[in-house]
């Protein structure tokens, strides 16, 4: 096996496997962050991260602050939901959000003031240095923080400090691989230095002495902006010099910024299959997650924007974007030049992880990272065709998990979904990169998530008949013994029938 | 109904087309040297195998009620490949009869693009030297080594040659054949003559089995114009290199081992590496991607197989050739290998 | 002859030999109970429906682990319960006669409820909970919807609802290449051949 890790060391250029060059078309690279102007009513679905959906704590005619919560957390992985502007609840129903399916999910409706009056999730601590880290990241989760990658995976629970694994590493992940996004590299150039607090943040919630910001080389000024901060740090206080801060240039090659890809190619160290990057002592944060964290923590502000890029080869003028969350897509694209949405396909995400949406009604949430619009015949032609697979192997070639995808995909088209998850269907990130580089156009990850999907259901179904069946047979355990008690009754009643009766004549 | 797509959305381009072009357009050099060594007959050849190749498809997806796919080129491709190994002097039926088998039985009966388990050409290749021994061990002399009487550019004596035979011109196959290097030393061993004694009186020269100049089928004499190609497929991305060179490096090993050991019987590495079909297997053959192993782990167990069969086939095989044998052997292997040779996967141990 | 009589001893000999491991194996691996019918009963989806023509799950597991009921009767199952029954008792797969309808849930209105408690004797799941002369209601999620309930109501209070399709349920279909479609027709008409 370590012959084998010294081989693929030697094979992987930029620490991970697999991987594809692709066209990345940042043509927002250079366009600085504006602010996306408040719309009229704002839509906050109840669940925008992965985990438990939350409980309303509103109802309708009430009025809200900025920053007030209104979603309460139901379990421990979830985050609670806050207004994005000052104003009244007008509407709580189901309404379309960002999600494959097109289905909806209940919203709460917020009808702006115009005024944006603002509350804090609490005092503001510029002086964090002096505080325990679990206060901190108890603020991290009263601001409703998840992760701002795509994912949408609640930051504190990420922030945990557990000594049986310690970490050591941070990392802030501003590799920003997805085509077309360019949110994050606007960050790390406009706030270079907030970022580097940030980074100070993180390392002393978690206790770690290593901070790397990873960024790819094909983002010269900001890997130029932050090496500049670091040291502009490093000048301004020298009694920290315990902490080892720099950044790390990586080659430009998707999926580098999927975490468990990049946490491989910075320590060399793989995440054990199950295990989470805390258990090899490794925290991975995006960039805009830092952000909002540094915010909450000095701020005492709830997660109620984020920055996105709106881009895409349909859009007459792609920006990055500073939206209050809850902001519909139509208010977005409008700002951008867009109105008329005849064949036009809106994506949700980058062009390798989005997801196609049905129209322009959901609203921006904490997982969007950025919106496109691109011509719909285009991308349509590309998938109509699935052409047999010549087992070229170009899928497990670019592959950075080390899969077999056309295999599995073979697996989950005939329903064989126990041989598929044998291959470690399951350990897919649906990265994208074999559909990408497929020569028949497979739709490999459609197949993957078929079969993930198939095979969840197949598990529910299961263990919902189990336990109907475990309920029937207790009742019927339940009639038998109620029976048996019955006929018991019956027959004491009888064996004492004729003295009972005479006592009650006698009575 | 909504129409579910899933992501990604972007695609790299690559097609089945692009590929199996990638691939001819590496087998040119190899092509262009068989016309330069045997003249208008090699195109006659190649027309035939590719035209016959084509139709076949078409009519067997017509039959089987499928979409057409002649327009990506893999039939075109088959029938590429089965030319470039078969000898010039092949009778026009043969070619013809060739072609059907790699098509029909060699692909569509086993569902087509994809699903074959051997190499369609290699198969058709094995199954014309099996039924029609003696046609294809007849190796026209290239066209510079040729009788005067004989003129391989000429369209008419050609077009005679490869209709009629060789008795239609009132000639003999003696006078314009000759053995193949790996054909003379294995008859001149078993008379007890030594390697270079053997290679010697056939007056053996490394540079013209470099550059093609001698007996052997239409596209594998020239070890030049399939490295041009090979390295032309390496660099383009279409083969991966594992399969080639640990082919090529398991044969020259072995026959260096063994030529150390006793030079009178074994041939040098480099004569064992420039002879036969080798190189046109190891580059075009065993790398086909339908039938050979997909991961990394599993072309060098591939392609280590295919050396050794090889060379075993050859030092003590009934055949002077064994490249395709070996091939054809290995493919069997692949579900075995495509079983056992998965990459460990991110995470687990 | 001589010969002949060693093969036929060799030969002897090993039938014997293997003879008796088996008769070794069948006592070493010997499995109690029936464990066909436990095995058809686990691939049952056990709504206790008796859709079937048997009062449950478990009976008409055991009548097919008996041979006494083919392996197409278990409707909310649908064909692929059909299939994995049939693959388990090495038979030819059978068209399921009735069209499996989409999951349901039971609903009892509760303004017009008597109470009588007539359902929640009937729920082969305990899913209605309730007591007498108060409100019945129906826990969803341990609903089968197996639709035992509606019959013994006196006032016809309880509805049959499709379940609501959550966000949260639902999972990526096939994919809409023809392929893929192809590949499912070829499946099904393999099937049913």
């Amino acid at each position: 096996m370590k012959l084998l890790d010294v081989w693929h060391k030697l094979r992987g250029a930029s620490g991970f496997d697999g991987g594809v060059v692709l066209d990345m078309h940042k043509q927002t690279a250079a366009s600085p962050i504006v602010d996306c102007p408040l719309p009229s009513v704002l839509i906050h679905p109840l669940k925008q991260h992965i985990g438990a959906s939350c409980k309303s704590l509103v109802h309708v005619g009430d009025t809200v602050l900025r920053g007030q919560k209104i979603g309460k957390s139901q379990g421990y992985i979830s985050a609670p939901v806050h207004a994005g502007t000052s104003g009244r609840v007008v509407r709580i129903e189901e309404h379309t959000v960002p999600h494959p399916s097109g289905l909806g999910m209940p919203c709460i409706f917020i009808e702006a003031d115009g005024e944006d009056r603002a509350v804090a999730v609490g005092p503001k601590l510029h002086h964090w240095s002096m505080e325990e880290p679990a206060v901190l990241r108890e603020r991290v989760r009263l601001a409703g923080i998840t992760g701002l990658g795509g994912a949408g995976f609640p930051t504190y629970v990420k922030l945990l400090k557990d000594q049986r694994s310690p970490i050591h590493t941070v990392i802030i992940n501003g590799i920003e691989c997805e085509p077309w996004l360019t949110h994050d590299h606007r960050m790390l150039c406009e706030q270079s230095d907030t970022m580097v607090q940030g980074l100070m943040l993180l390392l002393h919630m978690v206790g770690a002495k290593r901070g790397v910001i990873a960024i790819e080389d094909n983002k010269p000024d900001a890997i130029a902006a932050m090496q500049e901060a670091i040291e502009a740090w490093y000048a301004a206080s020298e009694h920290q010099k315990a902490l080892k801060l720099s950044v790390q240039a990586l080659p430009t090659r998707y999926p580098q910024g999927s975490e468990k890809q990049l946490i491989q190619a910075i320590t060399g160290h793989e995440v054990p299959a199950g295990k989470l990057p805390m258990h090899i002592g490794v925290l991975c944060q995006n960039v805009g997650s830092t952000y909002a964290i540094y915010q909450a923590v000095t701020h005492g502000h709830a997660l109620t924007e984020r920055v996105i890029t709106v881009s895409g080869d349909a859009l007459p003028k792609p920006a990055n974007m500073r939206v209050r969350l809850g902001t519909p897509m139509r208010f977005v694209f409008a700002q951008c030049g867009l109105e008329v949405f005849d064949d036009i396909q809106i994506i949700h995400g980058g062009p390798m992880m989005g997801e196609r949406l049905k129209n322009a009604e959901a609203p921006v949430v904490k997982a969007t990272t950025g919106l496109l619009a691109m011509q719909r015949d285009v991308l349509l032609a590309e998938h109509q065709v699935e052409e047999p697979c010549i087992r070229c192997g170009h899928c497990s070639d670019v592959c950075p998990v080390r899969l077999v995808p056309n295999l599995m995909a073979d697996f989950s088209r005939q329903g064989d979904f126990e041989k598929a998850e044998e291959y470690q269907l399951f350990d897919c990130i649906e990265c994208g990169c074999c559909s990408n580089v497929c020569p028949s156009h497979i739709p490999l990850v459609h197949y993957f998530r078929y079969g993930k999907g198939q095979l969840a259901q197949i598990r529910k179904e299961k263990s919902f008949a189990e336990a109907s069946r475990q309920r029937s047979e207790q009742r019927a355990g339940r009639m038998e013994q109620e029976k048996s008690e019955k006929a018991a009754r019956r027959s004491r009643v009888r064996a004492q029938a004729k003295p009972a009766v005479t006592e009650d004549k006698d009575a | 109904m909504m129409i579910h797509i899933s992501p990604p959305h972007q695609h790299g381009g690559d097609s089945i087309r692009a590929t199996m072009l990638s691939v001819m357009i590496a087998l040119l050099p190899a092509t262009l040297c068989a016309v330069w060594l045997f003249g208008w007959l090699a195109v006659w050849q190649i027309m035939t195998c590719m035209g016959v190749c084509m139709l076949g498809e078409w009519v067997a997806l017509r039959m089987m009620a499928r979409p057409s796919r002649l327009s990506d080129g893999s039939a075109a491709l088959t029938g590429l490949l089965l030319a470039l190994t078969l000898p010039a002097l092949v009778p026009w039926w043969m070619t013809v009869c060739g072609s059907l088998f790699a098509i029909i039985l060699g692909k569509q009966l086993y569902g087509g693009l994809g699903y074959n388990p051997f190499n369609p050409a290699l198969s058709a290749r094995v199954i014309l030297l099996i039924s029609f021994p003696l046609a294809m061990t007849s190796w026209l002399l290239p066209a510079a080594t040729m009788p005067a009487a004989v003129d391989l550019y000429d369209v008419t004596t050609t077009l005679t040659l490869f209709f009629g035979g060789v008795e239609s011109l009132g000639l003999t196959l003696d006078g314009m054949t000759a053995a193949t290097p790996l054909g003379y030393i294995k008859t001149d061993a078993m008379q007890g003559i030594a390697v270079a004694a053997s290679l010697q009186a056939h007056d053996y020269s490394y540079f013209n089995a470099f550059v093609g100049n001698e007996g052997g089928s239409l596209g594998e004499t020239s070890a030049l114009a399939l490295l041009i190609g090979g390295i032309l497929m390496l660099a383009r991305g279409t083969i991966r290199w594992h399969i080639p060179v640990t082919y090529i490096a398991t044969v020259a090993v072995l026959a260096a081992i063994f030529h150390a050991v006793d030079a009178d019987r074994f041939a040098p590495p480099l004569f064992h590496v420039l002879a036969g079909g080798l190189l046109l297997c190891a580059f075009f053959m065993a790398t086909d991607p339908v039938s050979s192993p997909m991961t990394v782990q599993g072309h060098i167990v591939f392609g280590i197989g295919c050396g050794l069969l090889t060379w075993v086939i050859r030092t003590w095989g009934g055949y002077p050739e064994g490249a395709m044998f070996a091939v054809l052997l290995m493919n069997c292997t692949v579900p075995l290998i495509d079983q056992y040779c998965r990459p460990r996967v991110y995470g687990h141990r | 002859m001589e010969s002949i009589i060693y093969a036929v001893l060799a030969l002897g000999g090993l039938a014997l030999l293997a003879g008796i491991t088996l008769a070794i194996a069948t006592r070493v691996f010997h499995v109690e109970g029936n464990p066909i019918a436990d095995q058809v009963d686990a691939l049952l989806p056990q709504t206790q429906c008796g859709q079937c023509g048997y009062p449950g799950c478990r009976p008409y597991a055991d009548a097919v682990a008996g041979d006494e009921a083919e392996v197409n009767h278990c409707v909310p199952g649908g064909e692929r319960t059909m299939l994995a029954i049939a693959e388990l008792m090495g038979v030819e797969p059978k068209e399921v006669e009735e069209e499996a309808t989409q999951p349901m849930v039971a609903f009892v209105r509760e303004d017009e409820c008597i109470g009588c408690t007539l359902c929640i004797k009937a729920c082969p799941v305990d899913a209605i909970i309730g007591a007498p002369k108060h409100y019945h209601t129906v826990i969803a999620d341990h609903c089968t919807g197996c639709n035992l309930c509606l019959e013994p109501c006196p006032v016809d209070c309880i509805d049959m609802l499709i379940k609501p399709e959550l966000l949260e349920h639902w999972s990526w279909p096939l994919p809409n290449t023809q392929r893929a479609q192809q590949g499912r027709e070829r499946r099904s008409q393999h099937e049913a051949a």
